[in-house]
């Protein structure tokens, strides 16, 4: 009883998660190419996706180009079980954790968020923490 | 707490015959943490005969992983028992690489017995703190979710979760470990060892608490051979049966001089609660040597680079761990396809529970509770 | 401390009957305030200090420190829906709480709060009410209460409230007989069963001399008949209801006992009941055995004015709070018991003890009476109860290790590692048809 509580007060205080808490998914949409990988590797289908082709004015002395367009991008944080493997699957690094956690609603329906506030939270991202000394170092940096 | 029917209850109906009343513990009763049914005859206050009743949480997961790539099946693995969900994650993964014969890499072995480890302390813990709360004592659980917090907190800044890791994957974990995590653990253990010694005192020593589960619901050994019943119940009856130590996988064949199996003799609710308290410090011991192996152990990969579509081999093959709450097995056929053929779950609790059926007659109500706390189960391993 | 000043003040039979109606109402206004505060503070102070206990803050939320906690939950209570349940006894369901809750408070009408003191003009008691037998009306209050309980658990038809209802019935009334017993050493002591005059005996020790030095027995009932404050207290626990004695509502396993099927206002009830119950034992225990109001012996050894006035008041509530500390710190710390050990306590243990101990006390006191020498006797029984508890210490260090050696055995019968594999025994009898035993009646377990 002399002792101190150890309850955070968590509206005053917030926190402190590791920079891995899996709060959020993230979406940094200049990088997605709309390649569906992520929709598809989730184990259960929580991303919706909606694009159009779009053709690029050729560029001089070339061909057209036709890319694709991201219409929509939403996850349903209702259905989603926050495993992480859309992170993983993605091959252009546009889907990130974010720590973020405070975005809970009244109603089921409003979970499922868009691509407007998915992009918001990639502000919240933090740098990866520094790998153990007995570590490999990251690919990124070998293939350098 | 639903009724199914009152018969007679008191004297006075018919030549003052007493009936036996039957009565329905769950599938909402605050004793059976989930939706575990009982339906018990009483007599009295005492059981004549019980019979669990379960399934209300079934959620198919062995159908759902014949429809799931491997890596999808560990989303699914650690569901199933959600206190366990490293050490469950584990056992999916072992039979896939046992399966394509891969070699794991020796820093991702090591991480993996001491997340297992840490993984164990944190289910005992939490049952070490549920326990005394079900037969009455609040405070030793807040005591207990102090410890978790600690050992959850290193948890969370390697995996990212509290609950549901996702950290394993097939041929190592999912990422490296994060620079100073190792000298966190170590501190995390040092606290929980130190605080541990709080829940002892409080409890262990308590005359409430021994005169409520010494020499209540005695498991013989031959109930315990007959049902399946494994971890550390089966070892608080003297079954001296860890996989760890009688077939090792991880790196706990390098282990067992740190490695120290608990076992009682009684078999009451006093030795399995014993077992659990006594398997925390014997874990701790464990952790802090994968610790420091994993200090010396030269750079190194920690996972295997996978092929974009990961197909196993046909053939089939039965892997299984020594789970914190007992045996978790996965029986693995596989037709060469990217998802199994057949995945087929042996989960520890829905073997432990079934033996509540022997054990619980002759007991009064209240000693119901205090076994059914110590049988330590959690609900979604018995239905999977 | 002159004798004469503070016999003044103090209370005794005759003090009563002479107070103007509007006093009384007021007294009585006072008593059921006080007890309604109680509650909420207690309320407030059990979460806060359990929190505290349990490395939390407590609720910190509603005012300062939360105080306003115990209020908004009361309003919130008695606002929700009010549930009741098809096929219940409306009549009986209606009347149990409020059989529950009333002989709660009226307990407290015979506890004398303070000595007496001038209100308006008038000198009166600070008490509500005296009579002759005026300890038994708690007995008599808790016993109606228990009507409350059973009521509830038998109108609500349902097997947990049902068991619950019992279970009550039956705890209150065997340790009322203990709580009974209890009381009688101090009735002898203090030859009244006035609560005023209780607290008067406690005033001053008895003087007697042992080996030529004049002594003075400790004036607190608490001391001199330190059996009965230890069985009270065991009752005390017994009759509230609360860990470690909280059967008739143990949640692991009758869910919440008889009031399971109650909600709102009546649910407030019973939680009422139960917390006035608290204060009121807590208060009658500060009667009997703690010296009552009175200033406990270092301030009224410095300060000779400390049983004047209204500060008599002031100990009662610190004496109250002490038990209702002490409640709280058991509350935190004890597992429950189980029912048929809180029967052992209590038939087994508690009854017998105090039967026993009456014995003692009549005994030296008749032998007093009659101007004996009572040294030696205390001398005799000290030694036959000091072995007693050597021989019952022994008693269990042998049944102990006993127990012990024959599990061991069993324990070894079989290999499980035959051959290098584990290896369950494929000749079971339970291949064949034979059932197991059943799990030992657990009674007998207990007490190997």
């Amino acid at each position: 009883m002399t002792r101190r509580s150890i309850t955070r007060q968590y509206p005053e205080v917030q926190p402190d998660l590791p920079p891995r808490s899996r709060g959020v998914i993230a979406l940094f949409e200049e990088n997605c190419t709309v390649c569906m990988l992520c929709a598809r590797e989730c184990p259960d289908w929580c991303i919706y996706i909606d694009s159009h082709k779009e053709t690029l004015p050729a560029p001089t002395g070339g061909r057209a180009r036709t890319r694709n367009v991201l219409d929509r991008f939403a996850i349903d944080f209702a259905l989603c079980m926050y495993c992480g493997i859309c992170i993983e699957a993605c091959p252009f690094d546009a889907l990130f954790w974010s720590p973020e956690f405070e975005y809970a609603e009244y109603d089921i329906a409003e979970l499922t968020h868009e691509r407007e506030r998915l992009r918001e939270w990639m502000w919240t991202v933090p740098p990866p923490p520094a790998h153990d000394p007995g570590a490999e170092p990251p690919k990124e940096l070998k293939a350098r | 707490m639903s009724t199914e029917r009152i018969v007679g209850v008191g004297a006075g109906t018919k030549d003052l015959a007493t009936e036996d009343m039957t009565l329905n513990i769950g599938p909402q009763h605050p004793s059976t943490h989930g939706v575990l049914r009982l339906r018990i005859t009483l007599d009295g206050e005492r059981i004549t005969a019980a019979e669990p009743i379960i399934g209300y949480m079934h959620r198919g997961a062995e159908k759902l992983f014949e429809v799931r790539d491997y890596r999808q099946i560990i989303v699914l693995a650690n569901r199933h028992d959600w206190l366990s969900a490293f050490a469950s994650e584990l056992g999916v993964v072992l039979a896939v690489e046992r399966m394509l014969g891969m070699e794991v890499p020796v820093r991702a072995v090591w991480a993996r017995t001491l997340l297992a480890e840490l993984n164990r302390v944190l289910n005992h813990l939490m049952f070490l703190g549920s326990y005394p709360l079900e037969v009455g004592a609040i405070t030793p659980i807040f005591y207990s979710f102090r410890e978790r917090e600690q050992v959850q907190r290193v948890m969370e800044e390697i995996s990212g979760g509290r609950l549901h890791y996702m950290f394993n994957r097939v041929g190592g974990l999912k990422e490296e470990l994060p620079a100073g995590w190792l000298g966190r653990v170590t501190d995390a253990v040092a606290a929980v060892r130190h605080g541990v010694g709080d829940i002892d005192r409080l409890i262990r020593g308590n005359e409430i608490f021994r005169a409520r589960t010494r020499g209540v619901g005695v498991l013989t050994r031959e109930q315990i051979e007959q049902y399946g019943v494994s971890g550390p119940i089966a070892r608080a009856s003297g079954v001296d049966f860890d996989l760890r130590r009688d077939e090792p996988y991880l790196a706990y064949g390098e282990l067992q001089d740190v490695l120290r199996v608990v076992t009682r003799t009684e078999g009451d609710c006093l030795a399995r609660f014993e077992c659990l308290l006594d398997q925390v410090h014997a874990s701790l011991d464990l952790a802090d040597a994968c610790v420091a192996r994993l200090k010396e152990l030269p750079p190194g990969p920690i996972n295997v680079r996978l092929p974009k579509v990961l197909k196993v081999p046909e053939g089939h093959t039965y892997a299984w761990t020594e789970n914190p709450l007992g045996i978790n097995g996965y029986y693995l056929v596989s037709h060469g396809e990217k998802t199994p053929w057949r995945l087929k779950l042996r989960s520890a609790s829905f073997n432990n529970i079934q033996v509540l059926r022997e054990m619980l007659p002759g007991h009064l109500v209240a000693d119901m509770i205090a076994i059914l706390g110590s049988m330590f189960f959690v609900v979604g391993d018995i239905d999977k | 401390m002159s004798e004469t000043h503070v016999l003044a003040e103090g209370a005794t039979l005759n003090s009563f009957g002479h107070d103007p109606w509007w006093i009384i109402g007021l007294k009585a206004l006072v008593v059921f305030v006080f007890l309604l505060l109680t509650v909420l503070i207690t309320v407030w102070a059990e979460r806060r200090i359990i929190g505290r206990m349990q490395l939390r803050p407590g609720p910190n939320r509603a005012g300062p420190f939360g105080i306003l906690q115990a209020l908004f939950d009361g309003i919130k209570g008695a606002l929700k829906e009010d549930i009741v349940p098809r096929g219940v006894d409306k009549v009986v369901f209606f009347l149990a709480p409020i059989l529950a809750a009333a002989p709660a408070m009226v307990s407290f009408s015979v506890i004398p709060w303070g000595g007496v003191v001038s209100i308006g003009g008038h000198k009166t008691p600070l008490q509500l009410a005296d009579l002759p037998v005026a300890v038994l009306l708690p007995l008599a209050m808790a016993s109606i209460g228990v009507y409350g309980f059973v009521l509830a658990g038998w109108s609500s038809m349902s097997p947990y409230a049902l068991l619950g209802g019992l279970r009550s019935s039956a705890q209150v009334i065997s340790y009322e007989i203990a709580m009974g017993l209890s009381f009688v050493a101090v009735f002898l002591f203090s030859g009244t069963l006035s609560t005023s005059e209780i607290v008067a005996a406690q005033a001053h020790g008895t003087a007697f001399k042992v080996a030529g030095m004049t002594l003075h027995t400790p004036s607190w009932y608490a001391v001199l008949l330190l059996p009965s404050f230890i069985i009270y207290i065991f009752t005390m626990m017994g009759e509230s209801g609360r860990i470690p004695f909280d059967l008739p509502e143990g949640e692991g396993e009758l869910v919440a006992g008889y009031h399971t099927e109650y909600s709102s206002l009546k649910f407030m009830m019973f939680y009422l009941a139960e917390y006035v119950n608290m204060t009121t034992l807590s208060a009658l225990c500060t009667t009997l055995f703690l010296g009552g109001y009175r200033a406990p012996w270092p301030i009224t050894w410095f300060w000779s004015g400390a049983n004047s006035g209204w500060w008599p008041v002031l100990w009662f509530l610190i004496k109250i709070w002490m038990f209702t500390f002490f409640f709280i710190w058991l509350r935190a710390a004890l597992p429950r018991v189980r029912y048929d050990q809180l029967m052992k306590l209590g038939w087994k243990v508690l009854i017998p003890v105090s039967l026993g101990w009456i014995l003692f006390v009549s005994v030296v006191r008749a032998l007093r009476n009659e101007h004996h020498d009572v040294g030696p006797i205390m001398i005799v029984a000290a030694i036959i109860v000091v072995l007693l508890l050597i021989a019952s210490f022994l008693w269990e260090r042998v049944s102990a290790s006993e127990a012990q050696p024959e599990e061991a055995e069993a324990a070894a019968e079989q290999d499980p590692m035959a051959g290098g594999f584990p290896v369950p025994p494929l000749d079971a009898p339970h291949y064949h048809g034979v059932g197991n035993g059943r799990a030992p009646n657990s009674a007998e377990a207990t007490r190997a």
